[in-house]
């Protein structure tokens, strides 16, 4: 068996109705993983979006997830930031943490070494901004555990490729 | 003067961009893109489109009997002309009625236009009388769909939709129309071309020069060639056919074809091998198995092609021409990718053949041939005939016998009696066979030929049929007679679901579980309570008599051929085996037995 890979793929699609549906219903209808998925415009005036996924298969299927992608009538253009070289990734996660005393105290420093912030703040609650690597994200959440943690939301995998040159 | 004409340039530009209704820009659009004929049934929220056709008379509408059957008129229509089939259907049952047809068509790239009513724009998401989220529902079974929600749009979408049906790998295409759109009036420019550049949507048309050398090399050094060809090349046009077969007898290779493919190459060329795959022929799929070389052209590896995928053809270097770049390395990992339009690409390896004059391994072709000499010489198609059962392919080879002079076009259902008339119907031309490949659908053959005939109104058509599947859309008798089509059925009647029940004998222990056709009506009787002609042959001497009888007349006919009710389709390549282990015959079947790996196959 070929290994799995993990890919980060961006995909720049026409923002029309329905368009994240065929995303969407091509992944779920061939059977692809989806580990995250982000969309939004990014381009007001030509209404273009940008959706990112992050996907895992062996190299003959991740060839195949981008093929279907590509085949897809709105999609302008897709790029696998895995394969194209360096790109930069980043989530970001909102954590709610409940707690009081020296586990209040030991939430904050901890957030502190991550460089989350604090944006929200009750008596007995933090709610942290966080951004950077899926797996940073995973390592606060994972500490934040044990010290009340309540809630996350998280937005999946942002990606960009290095250097001068756009997609 | 000059204020005079600049004036009247004015006016006359407003009146060639006049204001018209969505339905009747619907109407205009067709028109101004060539279509002559669309297959329909009215309803509700299409009923503005149906006025508007009543006004008219360059479009020719065929009513059907149900909406199912419109699509596959369409496709019948598509694939023997080479042209858009174009449906027109009602919101909600009639749309969903629609979606078998629109995934066969996806199957089998068929460019097919499915115009679909809709409840109007305010009434969508309510839950409004027939509406059903059509675009929702046709997302995974079209090539694209469209939500019209304005007609200022309306116009532009469907000189578009018609561009994407037809292009590249052609499809279905689903344009969702809410009553209100089709109301309201916006500008239309009538007459004007077809503007075909997308902003997003541009399939590659010319392969890559490079690979397309790379190739050319390989096929001159191979040893033990084949080439292996589908529906692409009928796709690429009847010119993709041409140079398949200047190829072929250029390069003096063998070849095969898919299901797909039949008459994409002349089946009474020497060079053909017989159809490959599950049912296709011994020697081909041993060629399949044994080529150092595979040059495919316009086929996608299909798991009725391939069988058990690790053990496919596994000692050769494998070309792949394909219009959809999601085609190659889906299935079997090739050496030699080339994206292009078939008949494209094909040119250019001609064009480099002719230029490089390779020179042959021709010690090692002859020694090839001889192999496959061989391999023929086990007359895989032989049957034992009888004297007083029919056997299917006695039936099949008489057809073929009495219909080779004829214009034929022949259309099939889905089961035995579809691989019989692959096997033992001969296909000279591209565009002449009409078959259910990839969704396998039931019920496919008649409407087809009833949209067959329709392009073709002086023409023999015959849906090759089983009494099972003929029954799946039996209810278009009624429209082959209303529009006065002397459309053929040939039913090879053995009361049973035949492959259903061959598989149940192979793979069941024989426990015929419901695929045994109780009830069945007098097909005979059947036919002439709608006014048509009904003949039967229940015996060997019988045969000739009906379909000479059917042929000479001008009616709409069903021929109810009663044949041998155990008789299987071999050969056969059972599934989860490799190619060289098919099976030939009856005597076969004992000692190969399926493995549990094939049985979770279907």
């Amino acid at each position: 068996m070929e290994p799995i890979e993990r890919h980060t793929i961006a995909v720049l699609v026409d923002n029309e109705a329905g368009v994240l549906a065929r995303v969407i219903g091509l992944f779920s209808g061939r059977g692809y993983n989806i580990e995250s998925l982000t969309v939004a415009e990014v381009d007001p005036d030509s209404a273009v979006s940008r959706i990112t996924v992050v996907t895992s298969g062996t190299p003959m299927i991740i060839e195949q997830i981008k093929a279907q992608l590509d085949r897809l009538v709105p999609v302008h253009r897709i790029s696998d930031l895995t394969d194209g070289g360096a790109s930069v990734e980043r989530e970001l996660a909102l954590v709610k943490v409940r707690g009081s005393g020296n586990k209040r105290v030991e939430a904050l420093r901890i957030a502190d070494i991550f460089r989350a912030r604090a944006i929200d703040s009750t008596n007995n609650s933090f709610v942290f901004e966080i951004s950077g690597s899926t797996e940073k994200l995973d390592a606060f959440i994972n500490l934040m555990r044990t010290l009340g943690l309540v809630e996350i939301s998280r937005t999946g995998a942002v990606a960009i490729a290095r250097g001068a040159k756009g997609i | 003067m000059w204020g005079r004409l600049l004036f009247d340039w004015k006016r006359w530009k407003t009146m060639a961009k006049r204001k018209l209704s969505g339905s009747d820009i619907v109407i205009q659009s067709l028109v101004d893109a060539g279509v002559d004929t669309i297959f329909g049934y009215p309803g509700g929220a299409v009923l503005p489109i149906y006025d508007a056709l009543f006004k008219q008379n360059r479009l020719k509408h065929v009513l059907v009997r149900q909406e199912g059957g419109a699509v596959h008129m369409a496709e019948g229509y598509a694939r023997s002309t080479g042209k858009l089939g174009v449906v027109l259907v009602t919101s909600g049952p009639g749309a969903t009625n629609a979606v078998t047809g629109l995934t066969d068509a996806l199957m089998d790239s068929i460019p097919v236009l499915c115009l679909t009513g809709q409840v109007p724009t305010h009434l969508i998401g309510n839950d409004a009388f027939q509406e059903a989220d059509t675009t929702g529902i046709t997302r995974p079974c079209t090539k694209h769909n469209y939500l019209v929600r304005d007609v200022n749009k309306l116009g532009q979408i469907m000189q578009e939709a018609m561009h994407v049906a037809r292009s590249g790998r052609p499809g279905p295409v689903v344009i969702d129309l809410p009553k209100d759109v089709l109301i309201n009036e916006a500008p239309y420019e009538s007459g004007k071309k077809p503007a075909v550049k997308h902003k997003t949507y541009r399939p590659q048309i010319k392969g890559d020069n490079a690979k397309i050398r790379e190739a050319v090399e390989l096929i001159a050094k191979a040893k033990r060639p084949l080439f292996y060809c589908g529906g692409g090349v009928v796709n690429s046009g009847p010119r993709g056919s041409k140079l398949l077969t200047e190829f072929v007898r250029m390069t003096g290779y063998p070849i095969t074809l898919t299901l797909m493919g039949l008459g994409a190459f002349p089946a009474t060329d020497k060079k053909f091998l017989g159809m490959v795959g599950m049912h296709g022929t011994y020697e081909s799929n041993l060629a399949m198995h044994d080529c150092d070389v595979m040059i495919n052209i316009g086929a996608r590896f299909d798991d009725r092609v391939t069988g058990l995928i690790s053990e496919f053809s596994p000692g050769s270097k494998k070309i792949h021409v394909d219009i959809d770049p999601s085609s190659i390395n889906k299935n079997v990992a090739v050496d030699v990718p080339i994206v292009g339009d078939c008949a494209s690409v094909l040119a250019e390896m001609i064009k480099v053949w002719k230029e490089t004059k390779p020179r042959k391994d021709a010690k090692a072709i002859n020694s090839w041939w001889g192999q496959i000499d061989k391999w023929r010489k086990r007359d895989c198609l032989g049957y034992r005939q009888s004297k007083d059962i029919i056997k299917p392919q006695y039936a099949l080879e008489r057809l073929q016998a009495l219909t080779k002079d004829r214009d034929t076009y022949i259309t099939t259902e889905v089961g035995q009696h579809q691989m019989w008339a692959a096997q033992y119907m001969k296909f000279n031309k591209p565009n002449r066979w009409m078959t259910s490949g990839g969704l396998g659908t039931m019920g496919y053959g008649f409407p087809a030929a009833i949209g067959v005939q329709m392009a073709h109104p002086k023409a023999t058509v015959i849906d090759v049929a089983g009494e099972a599947s003929f029954q799946m859309n039996i209810q278009e008798m009624s429209t082959a007679v209303q529009y006065r089509l002397p459309v053929k059925v040939f039913i090879l009647n053995n009361e049973y679901m035949g492959m259903v029940r061959q598989w149940q004998e192979l793979l069941y222990g024989g426990r015929y579980s419901e695929s045994y056709t109780a009830s069945l009506p007098d097909f005979v009787k059947l036919a002439e309570s709608y006014g048509a002609v009904g003949l039967r042959a229940t015996k060997p001497s019988e045969v000739d008599d009906v379909i000479n009888e059917m042929l000479s007349n001008d009616q709409f006919t069903i021929a109810d051929i009663a044949i041998d009710k155990g008789e299987n389709c071999f050969p056969m390549i059972p599934s989860g085996a490799p190619h060289n282990e098919m099976l030939l015959g009856p005597e076969d079947e004992a000692e190969k037995p399926v493995s549990e790996e094939g049985m979770v196959l279907v």
